[in-house]
């Protein structure tokens, strides 16, 4: 019957091309691999450098601490006298601390490392996103039927972000070290623990909700990861800050390594203004799910376990967002809870999928 | 001669004391107040309480009692979501079960603690926009306040001096401001300018969508209806209580509210993956329907598929599970036939193995002539393979077997106990014996028939139908929390996006009748926009008012306007700091 010999020359390409993804997904873990050991040289380098900008910003006795200064040049023109500049002063209360320099430390060999392991990340990011497209050709659909391609695909939406930053100029080339370690994380739990054979989708995933829902799920969770990599170095930075501000010397390792990341107050703002930015989206990508949900299964809101903690999660980031704005929680408390909220949606995605049972049983484990 | 700022009230936002009022109303946010204790009276604590539970304080905390109080809801069974979790749940736990009903645990979403932690939200939530929207309305109204007499204090500032009249300089820049979109006036010697409000009205519009959608939420809880009905293909269905197999509403429904219609299953269709690792993954499951509204509707046709419920009304029709119903006869002794029906089997697992009962109540008389019930438990599977007995290899119907075990005797149907229809109580039937004297049982494929011992009759297996389980629900309010949900994302990206601020331009003669222009800029919170705009602006004004050259005295006595010798931010505006710091730009 020729009807079925198409089918069966169908699957044969299918079963080919998952193969052809999985491949891919291997060597980006290996070019992954070979990047994280160049950060590591970045980082390495960069501890030759002796520059203490923190320390010396704050310890140079508070008389000589002066508002931070930065310039805005106003393009060109050939005026002869000079256009007037901005002067910026930081608002009265936060130190003024100028940012690090980043993993190389301004050490020219780390700072060549760094370029070359971004050289890598950008090469592995293509390969992994390959492996992500064979996988979706391979199962004539969207690649997050299951927690084994939507682990694959959320470490592809970090790394994108990640490069994406970059690209626009941001100065976030620190983040790459601790961002390529959960990446070669993320995908060995999916390579080892999570990996699921191709195979389609149960009538109830086939939806266009189900893309908008799940892509946006994606991006979001991986928006909210740097912002949450953001937060924890916040944390770290601020303390190793107080600890000079009060006449204390923090440690050689956490000198050097402190000493290169963006002040407290730059990693503050950096990560209030990706939580900021992404919680509108998370916010339609649970009313995205509200209108899958109500189309699937004849309700928008049913307390399932997955729904609930997307609410939890959403609250979170509110409280995060409200922690900003009200006195007294500003600075670190905030930062815990943006760090709490964070957690809950990892939860929702590894916890309620392996550990409770609901109706959003896709998990393939 | 600048325009004092000594009156006004505190800063609420800014945290400068020098910037007086310049600062102040840049936000709604109600001020934070220290709790002091209130004044003695009834009127005073009640005061105390309110302006608690609408401070952004104890909004703070109830938010994030909201979400912990969540938790335990995702965590344990809810009798809400699957009664027989609850029960198992009972039975394990004879200890901790009757604490968890104490405290509700069983239901939290609608348990008193739960209620109250959201409904102290809701009136904390309306005690804030109410007074915020007045104050708001109240901005709009007035005009933004008027410069600082230190622009050299704000956290984006720039001046130059030209040649050209200070009138002239405040004319161009109220223009520029005006033309930019900002709210301008002239306010003494300077110009005051504020843009951004729809950041404001972002943020109130968001915190009413939550109302709306809260409001939209709870009527919808409270009117709600939902109710099961299994319909084997050919059969119908109209939409009145009696009919369900199972319905649950909420607390305010009546029945009145039901939507009339009805409908008929023409056909189910399911098709399957057929090769590959994903053989037997459903891929179509759709339901034909002819269906009517109300007593007189013409008949109308449609398909039902999983995604895409059926609506009538406010009634939506969801196909939600489908399984085989064996088209089944039963003739007694005498060739009459005393049965015929499509008996509707649960499915057991993913490639539809099938079990349940047919149940012949009256009309058969067994060999003697004497009247008795039959009871023959059902094993259905759709796709028989040798050497799996058990278990069906595959969901479509491609090699039928029906197993059949007749009882006869008395079902216990009519012991007022409710009994499933997919089980056999067996405590009072007997089972039918075979030639060898062990229990009768028989496969059977379609036209089959299968004999009774001793002339007691006949079971034919005619054929196989299919069975649609549909759930018909019936929410009101669903296209208000639509809309509450999308103004919310509008209005929360305003409020995220969108920055409120204020710029300053003041131009003055001094003393050796050269103009000094200052500019200055103010956002709510720090951003890299401030200063790029003020930038912006600052270089389209000096082009219309360039520079004079500087004179050769010290800067400190060129201006009046100009801050006291000695603040130390005096020689950054003169000799800026040349290391560049990427800092603020840098960032997202
Ligand atoms: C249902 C619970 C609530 C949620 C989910 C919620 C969520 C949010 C979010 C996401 C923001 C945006 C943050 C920003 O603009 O920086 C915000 C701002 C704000 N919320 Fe709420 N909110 C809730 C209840 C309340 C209540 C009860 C109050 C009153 C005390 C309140 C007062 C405010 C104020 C004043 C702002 C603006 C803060 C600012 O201008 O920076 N909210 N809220």
């Amino acid at each position: 019957m020729t009807l079925a010999a198409g089918t069966e020359l169908a699957t044969a390409t299918n079963e080919h091309l998952a193969n052809i993804s999985n491949t891919l997904i291997y060597s980006a873990m290996a070019v992954y691999t070979l990047a994280f050991f160049t950060y590591i040289a970045e980082w390495i380098f960069g501890s030759r450098s002796k520059i203490a900008r923190t320390a010396n910003a704050l310890t140079a006795g508070k008389a000589a601490a002066k508002a931070p200064v930065v310039t805005v040049n106003k393009a060109g023109g050939t005026a002869v006298l000079e256009r007037p500049k901005v002067v910026v002063r930081a608002s009265a209360g936060a130190r003024d601390v100028p940012d690090g320099p980043g993993a190389h430390g301004g050490d020219e060999q780390g700072d060549l490392y760094g370029r070359i392991a971004i050289s890598l990340t950008v090469l592995a990011f293509l390969i992994h996103l390959g492996g992500v497209v064979a996988r979706a050709a391979s199962v004539e659909r969207a690649p997050w039927g299951n927690m084994y391609e939507f682990n694959i695909t959320f470490s592809t939406v970090a790394v994108g972000v990640y490069l994406t930053l970059l690209a626009l100029k941001k100065n976030i080339r620190w983040l790459g070290l601790f961002l390529i370690t959960t990446v070669l994380l993320d995908l060995g739990i999916a390579v080892t623990v999570l990996y699921t054979a191709s195979d389609q989708l149960v009538p109830a995933l086939h939806s266009y909700w189900l893309y908008i829902h799940v892509s946006t799920a994606i991006l979001c969770g991986a928006v909210f990861y740097v912002g949450a990599v953001g937060t924890l170095l916040y944390l770290f930075k601020d303390s190793y800050e107080t600890k000079l501000e009060n006449g204390g010397t923090p440690g050689r390792f956490a000198t050097s390594f402190l000493e290169r990341l963006p002040a407290s107050s730059s990693l503050d703002k950096f990560s209030y203004r990706i939580n900021a930015a992404v919680f509108p989206l998370w916010t339609f990508t649970i009313i995205a799910g509200a209108i899958w949900a109500e189309s699937a299964w004849g309700r928008y809101w049913g307390w399932d376990p997955k729904e609930t903690w997307a609410f939890i999660t959403w609250v979170a980031y509110a409280c995060y967002l409200h922690a900003r704005a009200t006195a007294g929680w500003k600075g670190r408390k905030a930062a815990y809870l943006a760090l709490i909220a964070f957690g809950c949606w990892l939860f929702n995605y590894y916890g309620v999928n392996i550990f409770v049972s609901g109706k959003h049983s896709y998990a393939g484990v | 001669m600048s325009k004092t700022t000594a009156t006004g009230t505190p800063p609420e936002r800014a945290d400068d004391p020098d910037l007086g009022a310049a600062g102040s109303q840049l936000s709604t946010a109600p001020r934070e107040e220290l709790a002091n204790l209130p004044a003695l009276g009834v009127i005073g604590w009640a005061r105390w309480f309110w302006r608690q539970l609408t401070s952004m304080r104890v909004a703070l905390l109830l938010l994030l009692l909201l979400s912990l109080g969540a938790i335990p809801g995702s965590l344990i069974p809810q009798s809400g979501i699957d009664e027989t979790k609850v029960a198992d749940f009972r039975k394990a736990h004879s200890f901790l079960a009757p604490v968890y009903d104490k405290l509700g645990l069983f239901h939290v979403y609608s348990s008193v603690w739960f209620s109250a932690i959201y409904i102290l939200l809701f009136v904390s939530l309306i005690g804030c926009i109410i007074p915020r929207t007045w104050q708001f309305i109240g901005q709009l109204r007035g005009r933004p306040p008027g410069a600082p007499k230190r622009l050299t204090r704000l956290p984006a500032y720039t001046t130059w001096r030209t040649e050209t009249e200070p009138e002239q300089v405040r004319e161009a820049a109220l223009a520029l401001l005006k033309k930019r979109r900002f709210r301008a006036h002239l306010a003494g010697d300077a110009v005051a300018a504020e843009k951004g409000y729809l950041r404001e009205i972002g943020n109130l519009a968001f915190h009413i969508a939550l109302i709306v959608l809260l409001t939209a939420f709870a009527w919808g809880q409270l009117f709600k209806s939902e109710g099961n009905k299994l319909v084997v293909e050919g059969d119908g269905f109209s939409n009145t209580l009696s009919q369900y197999d199972d319905f649950k509403s909420g607390n305010l429904f009546s029945s009145d509210d039901l939507v009339p219609f009805s409908f008929n299953l023409d056909k189910f269709t399911g098709t399957y993956e057929t090769s590959g690792p994903n053989r037997g993954t459903p891929r179509t499951y759709q339901a034909a329907l002819t269906y009517s509204q109300g007593a007189y509707g013409k008949d109308k046709k449609d398909l039902v598929k999983v995604n895409e419920p059926l609506e009538i009304g406010n009634a939506k029709v969801y196909l939600t599970a489908h399984g085989y119903a064996p088209l089944i006869t039963v003739r007694d002794g005498r060739g009459r036939v005393v049965y015929r029906d499509a008996v509707p089997l649960l499915p057991l697992d993913s490639n539809v193995t099938s079990t349940g009962v047919v149940k012949v109540l009256d009309g058969y008389k067994n060999a003697k002539g004497v009247s008795e019930q039959l009871g023959i438990s059902a094993f259905f599977l759709p796709t028989y393979t040798k050497g799996s007995e058990t278990a069906s290899t595959f969901p479509a119907l491609q090699n039928p077997v029906l197993n059949l075990t007749p009882y006869h005797g008395d079902l216990g149907v009519d012991s007022g106990i409710p009994q499933s229809v997919y089980q056999l109580d067996k405590s009072h039937v007997k089972e039918f014996k075979d030639s060898k004297g062990a229990q009768l049982r028989d496969n059977l494929k379609p036209g089959q028939t299968m004999q009774l011992p001793n002339g007691a009759g006949t079971v034919t297996y005619e054929s196989t139908k299919e069975w649609a389980n549909f759930q018909v629900v019936q929410q009101p309010g669903t296209d208000w929390a639509l809309g509450g949900a999308l103004v919310a994302i509008f209005g929360l990206a305003g409020s995220l996006f969108i920055q409120r601020r204020r710029v300053w331009v003041r131009a003055v003669k001094g003393a050796d009748g050269v103009t000094v222009v200052e500019m200055a800029g103010l956002g709510r919170s720090e951003s890299a926009k401030v200063p790029e705009e003020l930038g912006d602006l600052a270089g389209i004004l000096y082009d219309g008012a360039p520079g004079a050259p500087e004179p050769d005295d010290d800067t400190d006595d060129h201006s009046d306007a100009e801050p006291d010798a000695g603040s130390s931010d005096q020689d950054d505006t003169t000799t800026p700091d040349t290391e560049v710091v990427p800092a603020e730009g840098a960032e997202k």
